[in-house]
């Protein structure tokens, strides 16, 4: 019992970082209808970024984000200019294509210049535990939560709080009306894109700090983001929360009851059983085709 | 017109027939093996991705399934190299059948765009299969083929080439078939308006799900093919995630929902990519040629060749037409022809 607490407690601190990395890819598709499977080159991307400046100017790996967010930003933005405006046709579809090839690149990119040895972040943090109700716990699991918390709260005001906020909530409830109203779908979708990058700097940080990685490790990334952002429903900020904290909870009880072989198998074997009674997904909206 | 036609495709399969005799070269003959194995999944990928509507990026398990299905058999029963192996092509195919059907029907409960996404996730979770099932899939250490020695050297690839013709040849008529009858027209309704071809009566269920099946059975056929060809089997290449890419990406540079331009894409990429691969083989480099061929493609050539090169017959003729005395100039056509091309193509799906 104590062990499968244990493994709660730690499911739900690390499962924060997915739920960073999985609201930026519903965000964009909630907005953009557009599938980023880039998502999980650029959060490895960003924990290599985390790792480049500690390593190179020594700037510590949270402090490290007022830089690498800013710089994944505008790479975002520039990536949606470039590649995801100019599509015109079957536009989800190609979006994937596109943003497989951006991915590809990336991985490319990463492999030559940093080589595919497994790379492992060092920092206080990370080395050291502390104890808690007979619980030991690594500093960094409660310090990548704490950065979850703050910068889901932070999204949370500037979609409800602000009028860009207003305009992409309204972008993401029906594309064109907010368009015919006046508000800038096409910088909205940019901007957007440019978060979801953004995050994923901050996820590939704290992914980083709590698992070793190297440019092979997007696809498995990739493959557990989308899964999250099913299972909570296509773009739902909601269910991406929930899901990723799910996913992860599940996955650490698994390990513990069972096998770490099969922790990531137990979630997939749950997410078919709910897409067969939801297709949907947990809180997502049936894809009638009233466009 | 259709005289034309029917020499032509006699005339390429003459060619076909006799590529490994006019090129004895091995290094020649392994791309030809490679590009007939692809031309053949892609062509029954189109058959449902492209006739349906519904793309899938995930049936690059149903390849990986089928190599590991020869793989298995081939241990389990002691399959001595040789012609026996390709015996069990059929048999690796079903096998992929059988799991296609409960996955397809799970996938195909969602719509369009999660649908591509469920494949994707489907997809990696049969590549984690591999790697856990020790006992059957023998994990990351891979598997071994027996080796095909009795042929010898020049001859070595000649086999591997008329089978994969063969398969290419299969899934051409079946795809031929399936967009001449009244099924085919059933998953075309789909692709165009799905809500109103149930409307109209069209059973949308079972329809997807047969095409999503037969596209399955060949590339578990393709994947069992490619395994014997190659000789050994590892999770991370029997489900490789690049093969997902190449194939949608040939069905698009070829024609999405034409006959010829899968075969048309498979021919022009896979040759391209066994260059690339060759030249630059440092790893990561190549990762990173494909990605910007990816980029240049999709965002050059949207539509595809086969449908671009038709959008362009159709605008000469309409040039022609008002010599002929027919209204209207040419101008608005030569504006709109390229746009329409594709809207027919996409059915308005982005609307």
């Amino acid at each position: 019992m104590h062990l499968i607490l244990d493994a709660v407690i730690t499911g739900v601190l690390s499962g924060g970082i997915y739920v960073l990395m999985a609201l930026g890819l519903t965000l964009i598709f909630g907005v953009m209808d557009i599938i980023n499977v880039g998502q999980g080159a650029l959060v490895i991307l960003g924990a290599y970024l985390s790792y480049l400046l500690q390593q190179q100017l020594h700037i510590d790996l949270f402090v490290g984000l007022l830089i690498t967010m800013p710089v994944m930003f505008a790479l975002g933005v520039g990536l949606e200019v470039a590649f995801v405006r100019p599509i015109r046709w079957e536009r989800t579809t190609l979006s994937i294509l596109v943003t497989f090839a951006i991915a590809l690149l990336i991985q490319g990119a990463l492999s030559l210049g940093f080589s595919t040895n497994l790379v492992q972040v060092h920092a206080w943090y990370v080395d050291r535990s502390f104890q808690i109700f007979g619980f030991y716990l690594a500093w960094v699991y409660v310090f990548d939560f704490l950065l979850s918390v703050v910068l889901v709260a932070g999204l949370y005001l500037l979609l409800n709080r602000t009028k860009f906020g207003a305009g992409l909530r309204a972008s993401m409830q029906n594309r064109t009306a907010a368009e015919l109203v006046g508000i800038d779908v096409e910088r909205i979708s940019a901007v957007t894109f440019g978060i979801g990058v953004a995050l994923a700097a901050a996820g590939g940080m704290a992914y980083g700090a709590t698992s070793a990685f190297n440019p092979n490790s997007q696809y498995d990334l990739i493959s557990r983001l989308l899964a999250i952002i099913i299972l909570g429903g296509m773009g739902s900020l909601r269910g991406a929360v929930v899901a990723g904290l799910g996913m992860l909870v599940i996955e650490d009880v698994t390990s513990v009851v069972w096998s770490p072989i099969w922790a990531t198998t137990v979630f997939y074997m749950l997410l078919v059983v709910v897409l067969v009674f939801r297709p949907q997904g947990l809180f997502g909206q049936l894809a009638g085709r009233r466009q | 017109m259709k005289v034309l036609r029917t020499a032509s495709a006699l005339a390429l399969l003459a060619l076909a027939v006799s590529f490994p005799l006019v090129f004895p070269n091995p290094a020649v003959d392994q791309v030809a093996v490679l590009t007939l194995m692809f031309a053949a999944a892609v062509t029954a990928w189109n058959a449902f991705s492209g006739y349906s509507g519904y793309i899938s990026i995930g049936h690059a398990a149903y390849f990986g399934i089928g190599s590991y299905a020869v793989a298995i058999l081939c241990r389990d029963w002691h399959v001595p190299g040789g012609w026996l192996p390709f015996l069990l092509l059929p048999l690796a195919g079903l096998i992929a059948v059988a799991f296609a059907v409960p996955m397809g029907w799970v996938a195909l409960r969602t719509r369009r765009h999660t649908f591509v996404i469920v494949t994707i996730a489907m997809f990696f979770i049969m590549q984690l299969m591999a790697y856990n099932l020790r006992s059957v899939t023998n994990g990351s250490r891979g598997m071994s083929l027996p080796i095909p020695v009795r042929w010898g050297g020049a001859f070595y690839d000649v086999p591997f080439y008329y089978v994969a013709l063969g398969l290419l040849l299969l899934a051409l008529f079946v795809s031929w078939w399936i967009r001449n009858s009244k099924y085919g027209l059933g998953l075309l309704a789909i692709r165009d308006d799905e809500d109103r071809a149930r409307g109209l009566g069209v059973r949308t269920g079972p329809f997807k799900l047969t095409a999503f099946v037969v596209a399955a059975f060949f590339f578990g056929m393709v994947g069992g093919l490619h395994a014997y060809f190659v000789e050994s089997i590892f999770p991370a290449f029997a489900f490789d995630p690049l093969i997902d890419l190449m194939v949608a990406l040939m069905a698009f540079l070829g024609g999405l929902g034409t006959l010829a331009g899968p075969v048309l894409g498979a021919v022009i990429l896979v040759p391209a990519q066994q260059y690339f691969t060759i030249e630059f083989g440092k790893p990561g480099f190549y990762l990173m040629i494909y990605g910007a061929m990816f980029l240049a493609i999709i965002l050059l050539l949207p539509q595809g060749i086969i449908p671009a090169l038709q959008a362009r017959v159709r605008r000469s003729e309409a040039l022609a037409g008002p010599l002929r005395g027919e209204g209207g100039g040419p101008e608005p056509t030569l504006a709109g022809s390229s746009v329409e091309a594709g809207q027919g193509e996409s059915g308005g799906d982005g609307a």
